[in-house]
């Protein structure tokens, strides 16, 4: 137990990094961290070098195990089920192919037009962008190991439920024509990739991501170490505290407008969390920054009229709400 | 020579088209560089992932932003 703890707290939740970020802030800077100001400059420093740090090496090793999922296999998989496993399977398959908001087009048509459910490709792109092993080990190691697996699986089980409503709705009509009559080429799998070309993919993967995402961090980090240190926490608890009934309601209403990555959302999560806000109200926030991004639903309005679109940003919200609802309801178990 | 850069306008799109231009560039090659935004055009192209490359119509990568030592080898592909 001893070695488990000492791997959590050094590896996972870099205390000798905190240690030192302290021991800096006050010899250099020459400022107490119990100080808004030394304490601010902790936060940020100690956060954006930890977040850094992590995110490296998990998406080396996501985007190893990625390579062996391309798009084109993950359809060929999701091809041999049907009703809610098939709905399963997608919410599943959507946390490890790798994805990004400007593939979700080709994605979906791809999907679609190889005679997926709609529901099935809907609880994949439900799940893709807010639920994958990166975020589960970052959720981990600002929190902990039953936040970070309650996360996993509350985001899962939405994209299978509103995988499921959409296929039991029967949206079919409301998707373009072209969609389903569109050609598309089968996975070859005579394309099967070295060892030495998945380490290259991997490492682009972490060069391009770092590259899209780092503003996202900073901006994130810097708003988590101004609610840590300036934002009076009797503000916050106004807002956002426990006993309020319309928190998790504000918190999703925040989120949603909101366009950024999970990596950019955590710090402020963070940062809400040891003001005292409810887990429930802190994870609805997260989830509504990330499963809801206006850029990737305007391109998808391009291939699904608006009814459909509507059904599927519904369900999101409604599931967001109740999620925050019930989280709330276990806070001090998860704390 | 025709180059096609596939992708509805994200960043990575961006990326690719200015890495191709500076490939092209270094290679002294000339070439017709155009964007395709289209939807329907994209995925006549039967790919699943942008952005994506097309050069003389074949499609050398979808997916990623390619090195722009890979885009020059893809280039003297279809010099040859």
């Amino acid at each position: 137990m001893f070695i488990l703890r000492l791997i959590n707290d050094q590896l996972l939740k870099m205390q000798w990094l905190s240690e030192l970020v302290r021991s800096l802030t006050e010899n250099v800077f020459g400022l107490d961290i119990s100080t808004r100001l030394g304490g601010s400059i902790h936060f940020f420093v100690y956060d954006i070098i930890k977040i850094f740090i992590l995110l490296t090496v998990l998406i080396y090793l996501v985007s190893y195990i990625q390579s062996y999922f391309p798009p084109e296999r993950t359809r060929a998989i999701l091809g041999r089920f049907r009703g809610i496993t098939g709905n399963a399977l997608g919410a599943l398959l959507g946390t490890i192919t790798p994805f990004c908001s400007c593939s979700s087009i080709p994605l979906f048509i791809g999907f679609t037009s190889a005679g997926l459910p709609l529901g099935v490709t809907f609880s994949f792109l439900l799940s893709s962008p807010f639920v994958d092993l990166a975020s589960m080990v970052l959720l981990a190691s600002i929190f902990n190991w039953k936040i970070a697996i309650v996360y996993v699986v509350v985001g899962v089980v939405l994209a299978i439920i509103g995988g499921t409503i959409i296929s039991k709705m029967k949206l079919e009509q409301y998707v373009a024509p072209f969609v389903f009559h569109q050609e598309v080429s089968e996975f070859e799998e005579g394309t099967v990739m070295t060892r030495r070309e998945r380490m290259t993919y991997a490492w682009d993967q972490v060069t391009d991501i770092v590259k899209r995402i780092w503003v996202y961090i900073v901006i994130g980090v810097a708003i988590g170490a101004a609610i840590h240190n300036w934002i009076p926490a009797e503000l916050i608890s106004t807002l956002l505290g426990q006993d309020k009934w319309y928190s998790v309601l504000l918190a999703t209403a925040i989120g949603i407008p909101m366009y950024a990555d999970i990596f950019g959302a955590l710090p402020i999560a963070e940062a809400l969390v040891y003001k005292g806000v409810g887990v429930g109200t802190v994870l609805a926030f997260m989830m509504a920054v990330t499963a809801i991004s206006p850029p990737s639903l305007i391109m998808l309005n391009q291939v699904v009229k608006s009814k459909l679109m509507a059904v599927f940003v519904s369900v999101v919200i409604v599931g967001i709400i109740i999620i925050g609802y019930i989280l709330n309801g276990f806070n001090t178990l998860l704390i | 020579m025709d180059i096609k850069i596939l992708g509805p306008g994200c960043s990575r799109c961006a990326s690719l088209e200015k890495e191709v231009i500076n490939a092209l560039a270094e290679m002294d090659v000339t070439a017709d560089v155009k964007k395709v935004k289209d939807i329907q055009e994209i995925m006549s192209y039967k790919i699943m992932s942008t952005p994506a490359l097309v050069v003389n119509g074949k499609v050398k990568v979808a997916g990623k932003v390619p090195k722009r030592e890979e885009i020059k080898r893809y280039i003297k592909e279809e010099l040859a």
